[in-house]
């Protein structure tokens, strides 16, 4: 993978006096107190990301977290204050006026949240305008206009004008614009936050078929998990100017770095994001492989030494065989019987990849904790009742 | 030239003569006279030069008249060409404008005038506009609005020429608005007879010079309707704009000018109707037209010919008006996508097809 954008060390001070709340923050003053004492707002701090080509990388926060600051530092709306944006390895904080117009022009594009159509042009000409800042005759625009139009099913409104479509249909003119002039790298700030619930969705399948056809580098704000879980492939996420994890959307879920992360989940309805496989515990098991020499005498007493009454059986490359319980090898010991009768049927192993929400009544109305096994019949572990409680009860309480 | 140096010459001879000079066309009028004569009772006790604290202005503490006098003067003996140099433009234009309207046909103009008033808006104010215009002719003030018309038309002109240029600037520098917005001040709150003075001394009296006093007195709202115009752009388009690679140049013309040319035009339309308000007034200046009708009719109390040509410059008033109105909306407030679809030129569209 080619690295295609690339943000060192950057940092956005709002105000007056940016060199002074530089300082501060080198002394590790935190935002609050500088705004406090310098009437100067950290917008983006120390902010380091190297983003793929090709990927979607997904921008979350809270409001104010400096997101759509950090996006605009990067096609340099907004001027940083230290710091290096690397496209394609050009550091564009360096570059003069014209040749920072040609990086807009035919490398990277935005598309805004609040649309930011020319209500004076109609469709076809609001889709040409970056074409046509660029000096591109009229014949060749609209042609180019009218396929990226055709893209996102909307070649046959060419002729009205912005406030005579829907919200959505205006930002697909919004997507469409930012298309024609077949850029690198496309930057949305928020780009589906002002559409309902229905059309957002619609909006993002379109984003990640688009994505399909053409592998563009996108980088995606927004404060929704939902729709960063969705359509991105690595999320990013920021609080107070600073990113605080970077990560693909597992590796965020899984590991979250810090409380406001993991309060990120709150929202989030647990038991469809993670599967049997992420809660299952390894440890503080008894597992009795099969042909071990001592055989069913030493497992009961494993058993019983650790005063449990369930046993898991594996054999030696880990498959996963069934559940004895401590009368069960009792009953078996006393008939002289092998390991494979004392296997008792009321407890069924569960795939890895059965979402939390369809084992709730498995593991509520089985005696003991749940095995869990994966597609070539592996151990993976058990979900206890406790353990299966404690994750419901996250989403709750973070 | 002679008739032009004429007003400075006299008012270099004693104190006042500027305002008797320019006071003598109307003669009675309240307001000059009564300045008169305080600067006279002023002027007289200066023998009297006991100070008392009861009466502490009886004595001028500072001859700003004749400060001002002499500050005029030499301005006008040492800036001549730059006078002239004005001048010339303003001049050229205003003759052309004129002899046109003068010379052309009455019935060409009323034609004229009515299909613009059907392209501008629609039918009812071209109907309006032509039964308007023969008003004028048949009430015997034909020559005198088309001179008015000119006037206006020039002073507009002149109007728009350098005030969305100006409005411009303000929009793009603060420094630059901050300078100018005082100035603007200064040249709406001062009332129109004072401009005649400084007008009068630096420009003389007749056509030109009160061209030059009506754009002065009308170019404020166009000016500032610009600059609110090019400041109220949402920024979200300008950034949208930036974001696409938009240069100054593509940034005015592609965005800001057509987004802000509806507050353009109703500046422009606020102009029009200064300068025709500013016709009267400058008639004291020797400026023909309906003006000089109501303010001879006044001085010699013909109510009849104040009447006719009041009534005249209502009509105008009232076409340019609407003709300007509606040149502030677009073609789809009005019900179709292009200007050109509708009205004469979009039956001469229709007919070619
Ligand atoms: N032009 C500006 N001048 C001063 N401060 C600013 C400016 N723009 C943003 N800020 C400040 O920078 C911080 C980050 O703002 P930013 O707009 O990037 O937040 P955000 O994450 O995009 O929030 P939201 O989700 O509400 O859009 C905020 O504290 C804001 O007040
Ligand atoms: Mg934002």
């Amino acid at each position: 993978m080619v690295t295609k954008l690339e943000v060192k060390n950057l940092y956005k001070i709002f105000g007056e006096h940016p060199k002074k709340a530089l300082k501060m923050l080198e002394q590790g003053i935190n935002k609050d107190e500088i705004f406090k004492k310098t009437g100067q707002t950290v917008g983006v701090k120390n902010a380091s990301l190297a983003i793929e080509e090709g990927e979607i990388f997904v921008v979350m926060g809270l409001s104010g977290s400096g997101k759509s600051t950090l996006v605009r530092l990067l096609n340099r709306l907004i001027e940083p204050t230290q710091g290096q944006v690397l496209i394609d390895g050009h550091d564009i904080t360096k570059v003069d006026d014209k040749a920072l117009r040609d990086v807009r022009r035919s490398k990277i594009s935005m598309v805004f949240q609040s649309f930011a159509l020319m209500p004076h042009m109609n469709v076809l000409d609001n889709t040409a305008f970056g074409l046509e800042l660029s000096g591109v005759d009229v014949q060749e625009r609209h042609e180019k206009a009218r396929d990226a139009l055709a893209q996102v099913g909307l070649e046959s409104h060419a002729n009205s004008y912005p406030d005579e479509l829907s919200g959505g249909m205006q930002q697909r003119v919004g997507l469409a614009r930012a298309l024609t002039n077949n850029p690198d790298i496309l930057l949305m700030d928020e780009a589906f936050s002002a559409l309902d619930p229905l059309i957002r969705t619609e909006m993002q399948d379109e984003l990640v078929r688009l994505q399909s056809e053409h592998q563009r580098t996108v980088v995606f704000i927004s404060h929704d998990l939902d729709e960063a879980m969705r359509i991105g492939d690595r999320i990013a996420i920021m609080q107070g100017g600073e990113v605080v994890q970077v990560g693909t959307p597992d590796d965020i879920l899984h590991n979250p770095a810090n409380d406001y992360v993991r309060s990120f989940f709150k929202g989030v309805d647990v038991s469809n994001v993670f599967c049997a496989k992420d809660i299952a515990s390894k440890s503080s098991l008894t597992l009795i492989k099969k042909d071990s020499s001592e055989g069913l005498i030493s497992g009961l007493k494993l058993l019983n030494e650790n005063e449990r009454d369930y046993g898991y059986v594996i054999d030696k490359s880990k498959r996963f065989l069934g559940v004895v319980s401590a009368s069960s090898l009792h009953d078996v010991i006393k008939n002289k019987q092998t390991l494979a009768e004392a296997i008792i049927d009321e407890v069924q192993p569960i795939a890895a990849d059965t979402s939390i929400g369809d084992i709730i009544s498995i593991v509520a109305h089985s005696p003991c904790a749940v095995p869990v096994i994966d597609d070539q019949q592996k151990y993976v572990g058990v979900i206890s009742k406790a353990r299966l409680l404690e994750t419901l009860d996250r989403e709750a309480t973070v | 030239m002679s008739t032009e140096s004429n007003p400075w010459a006299t008012a270099s001879d004693d104190t006042g003569a500027a305002e008797s000079t320019a006071s003598n066309p109307w003669g009675g009028a309240s307001t000059p006279s009564s300045d008169a004569t305080s600067l006279s009772a002023s002027g007289t006790p200066v023998e009297q030069t006991d100070f008392s604290l009861l009466h502490p202005f009886q004595e001028v503490w500072v001859p700003l008249d004749s400060w001002i006098e002499t500050g005029v003067n030499w301005v006008v003996t040492h800036f001549r060409p730059f006078f002239t140099a004005v001048k010339a433009p303003v001049d050229a234009t205003l003759t052309a404008i004129d002899s046109t309207f003068n010379a052309a046909p009455p019935l060409l103009v009323i034609v004229l005038f009515g299909l613009i008033a059907w392209q501008l808006s629609g039918r009812r104010l071209a109907i309006g506009s032509v039964a308007g215009l023969i008003t004028l002719g048949a009430i015997g003030a034909w020559q005198e609005s088309m001179t008015t018309l000119a006037l206006v038309i020039t002073s507009v002109l002149f109007c728009i020429l350098l005030g969305i240029p100006t409005g411009i600037a303000m929009a793009r520098s603060d420094r630059t608005a901050k300078v100018i917005r005082p100035v603007l001040d200064i040249m709406q709150t001062t009332p129109a007879f004072v401009y005649l003075v400084p007008i009068v001394m630096l420009f003389g009296i007749g056509n030109v010079p009160g061209v030059i006093v009506t754009i002065i007195f009308a170019v404020a709202p166009v000016i500032r309707l610009t600059n609110l115009g090019i400041r109220q752009v949402p920024s979200d388009l300008i950034e949208a704009a930036n974001s696409f690679g938009a240069d100054k140049k593509q940034m005015l013309f592609k965005v800001q000018l057509p987004l802000a040319m509806p507050t353009i035009m109703a500046g422009v339309n606020q102009t029009l109707m200064l300068g025709l308000s500013m016709v009267v007034i400058a008639s004291m200046i020797s400026v023909g037209g309906l003006g000089l009708m109501v303010l001879r009719g006044i001085g010699r109390l013909d109510i009849g010919l104040a009447t006719i040509g009041g009534i005249g410059i209502v009509i105008l008033a009232v076409i340019l008006d609407r003709m300007t109105q509606s040149l502030g909306q677009d073609a789809r407030q009005r019900g179709t996508r292009h200007w050109y679809e509708t009205g004469p030129i979009g039956l001469l569209l229709a007919f070619k097809k």
